[in-house]
């Protein structure tokens, strides 16, 4: 048990690692460089060869790789090529704008996911499976942007109930901030939700069909007591994992939503570091976001060990 | 399983069949419908579209739909219904042969590395894992922004990211046959490595790979869209869904139709893929709802 924890820390530290090497080497063997993009057409002889002792790209890489896995390692991410300012200051912010952004989706989207989930479970087929399903797979379907398009003409433009984009600063009181995120977090929850109700939904179909389900129906006990007893902690344990790949998987939807809503977070730092071709920053973005996943899912690892306790002499590897 | 290599039937009526299942229920009835139109336009649009999808005309900006301009015209007069049947061409064309390089390197890496085990699959789940922990946003864009967003960059590019996922699929449904009779007793004939992949494994594992496949279509189409819509895929002035909505989002207060059209298009593609490989997956007895969107 306590090996098992420590070497699927460590298997998240080498995917790190090698996260690290790829992201560093990506931005290295791909033509064109943080000079080449700031000079354009001056990138020529002396001024190229100043540009690249002044960002210490004439220091061959591997070197280049260590020291910047050292200062890594260390916290500090360097500096950022089109602001001159530490990534670190740069970061802050919108780390916690996104935060904000993802924890609200979450909060909001896991116990409506869950109860949509044993709904659409229980009445299999029926009415209310029908409806929910349908409306799920329309959510998840279509792509963040036009869903998050989609609210902004109809709640936005034509209702006149909610501001379309986020103009106000995000360290503004909580009653100041609410209108304005409340579209970018249905647009991401409607996805994240729909996802997981799916999960939630075949996880209890596949219990209810179990043997000791059929034995606790047989011995007489009450349908909700067995729903709630003796159905969902089981049925709810294999979700886990799920609901950690869903909240991953939308860091990629999540820069799409910011972009559409002009919120200030870390999407669209991602694409307008991409657009200036600030490298150091793209490197850092990469191993925060690499970061956050490896994480998730080893919060999700670690939970799924200690509730359930078959899994706890098996070896998981996934 | 087992009586696929015993009892075979011509490939051509095993498509039938697999077809004739997924028709039979109505989900995916309607998604094979909607596939079927969306391949025909793309295929029949460049001589159904009745203006030039290029042409300018500043008199014509921002046109309300009429018997002239059916779905109206954009903010730079362009005719909104020749663009948006036009829009889908290069999406399709693209995420297709995308998946077709994804299950080709994905299905193949995820059979070897099933079969030969040890070290080497050790070590090539590790890179993948690392892989599938980058965002694929951020790979995209950083490919795509120093290589270019020309259709041979797309192609491969995408390709390659949705594939590591199907390496995972391939591997457990290796997994799976590997310790089977037909294997071992294959492996005591004396085949080789290539031999067992082809005449084997393949067999057993292809409709697991394919429905992952499939599944990566509708997931790439999505990608590639958010490409085009973040100014990062293809290039103005040819029409993309994803481009197009970009482009009339700022103006949809005034201009509602120039941005609903390229989304009807786009929504009713991705749902008729979808629906299509879920019946697909449901004709081959394979139970996608539990898999995770990785």
């Amino acid at each position: 048990m306590f090996f098992l924890i420590i070497k699927r820390i460590l298997l998240g530290l080498i995917t790190l690692f090698i996260v690290s090497l790829i992201t560093f080497a990506g931005t290295e063997v791909l033509p064109g460089d943080a000079c080449t993009t700031y000079l354009e057409r001056e990138a020529y002889g002396a001024a190229l060869e100043a540009c690249y002792k002044r960002l210490g790209l004439n220091i061959p890489a591997h070197e280049r790789y260590l020291s910047w896995a050292y200062n890594v390692i260390q916290g500090d991410f360097g500096y950022s090529l089109s602001g001159q300012m530490p990534i670190n200051e740069v970061l802050g912010p919108k780390i916690k704008n996104s935060m904000v952004l993802a924890s609200a989706s979450i909060l909001i989207g896991i116990p409506i996911a869950v109860l949509l989930g044993i709904i659409t479970a229980l009445w299999r087929d029926k009415l209310p499976d029908i409806i929910i399903s349908t409306i799920a797979i329309f959510s998840m379907t279509i792509p963040e942007f036009i869903s998050a398009t989609l609210l902004i003409l109809i709640v936005a433009i034509w209702l006149e109930w909610l501001p379309g984009i986020v103009i106000v600063p995000t360290d503004v009181s909580f009653f100041e901030l609410l209108p304005n995120i409340i579209l970018p977090v249905v647009a991401i929850s409607m996805i994240m939700t729909a996802h997981m109700a799916r999960m939630v939904r075949s996880s209890v179909i596949q219990v209810m069909a179990s043997d000791y389900v059929q034995m606790a129906i047989l011995k007489g006990v009450p349908y909700w007591k067995m729903v709630f007893k003796h159905v969902l902690p089981n049925a709810l344990l294999p979700a886990i994992n799920v609901v950690a790949l869903t909240i991953a998987w939308l860091l990629g939807g999540v820069v799409v939503t910011e972009v559409v809503f002009n919120y200030p977070g870390l999407g669209r730092l991602v694409i307008e570091s991409i657009s200036n071709r600030d490298l150091p920053t793209v490197q850092a973005l990469a191993i925060i976001l690499a970061t956050i996943y490896v994480g998730i899912n080893l919060i999700a690892d670690l939970m799924t060990l200690m509730l359930n306790p078959r899994l706890k002499t098996l070896q998981i590897r996934k | 399983m087992e009586n696929i290599k015993q009892n075979p039937k011509s490939t051509s009526a095993k498509i039938l069949e697999v077809l004739g299942t997924m028709a039979s229920r109505p989900s995916g009835l309607i998604g094979l419908v909607i596939l079927i139109f969306h391949v025909s336009l793309a295929l029949l649009s460049p001589y159904l579209a009745p203006y030039d999808y290029k042409a300018i005309d500043p008199t014509l900006m921002l046109q309300e739909p009429s018997s002239e301009f059916w779905f109206g015209t954009d903010s730079l007069g362009r005719d909104v219904f020749s663009r948006t049947i036009l829009g889908g061409r290069i999406a399709l064309t693209v995420t297709f042969f995308g998946s077709l390089i994804a299950l080709f390197w994905g299905g193949l890496l995820g059979i070897f590395c099933g079969l030969v085990g040890g070290k080497i699959d050790d070590v090539v789940m590790r890179i993948v894992d690392a892989f599938l922990s980058i965002p694929w946003i951020l790979a995209m864009l950083l490919i795509v922004s120093l290589l270019g967003t020309s259709i041979e960059v797309l192609i491969p590019a995408l390709g390659f990211f949705y594939g590591k996922g199907i390496v995972r699929v391939a591997r457990a449904a290796t997994h799976d046959v590997i310790a089977k009779d037909f294997i071992i007793s294959a492996r005591a004939r004396g085949h080789s490595n290539m031999s067992i992949i082809w005449n084997e494994i393949l067999p057993n594992v292809r409709d697991a790979i394919l429905v992952e496949g499939a599944m990566r279509w509708s997931w790439m189409l999505l990608g590639f869209s958010s490409l085009s819509f973040l100014g990062f895929g293809v290039s103005p002035p040819t029409p993309d869904w994803g481009l197009m909505i970009s482009n009339a989002r700022g103006l949809m207060s005034f201009a509602y139709w120039a941005v609903i059209a390229p989304i009807v298009g786009l929504s009713t593609l991705i749902i008729g893929i979808n629906l299509t490989a879920d019946a697909f997956a449901k004709a081959l007895g394979i139970d996608r709802s539990t898999k995770a969107p990785v």
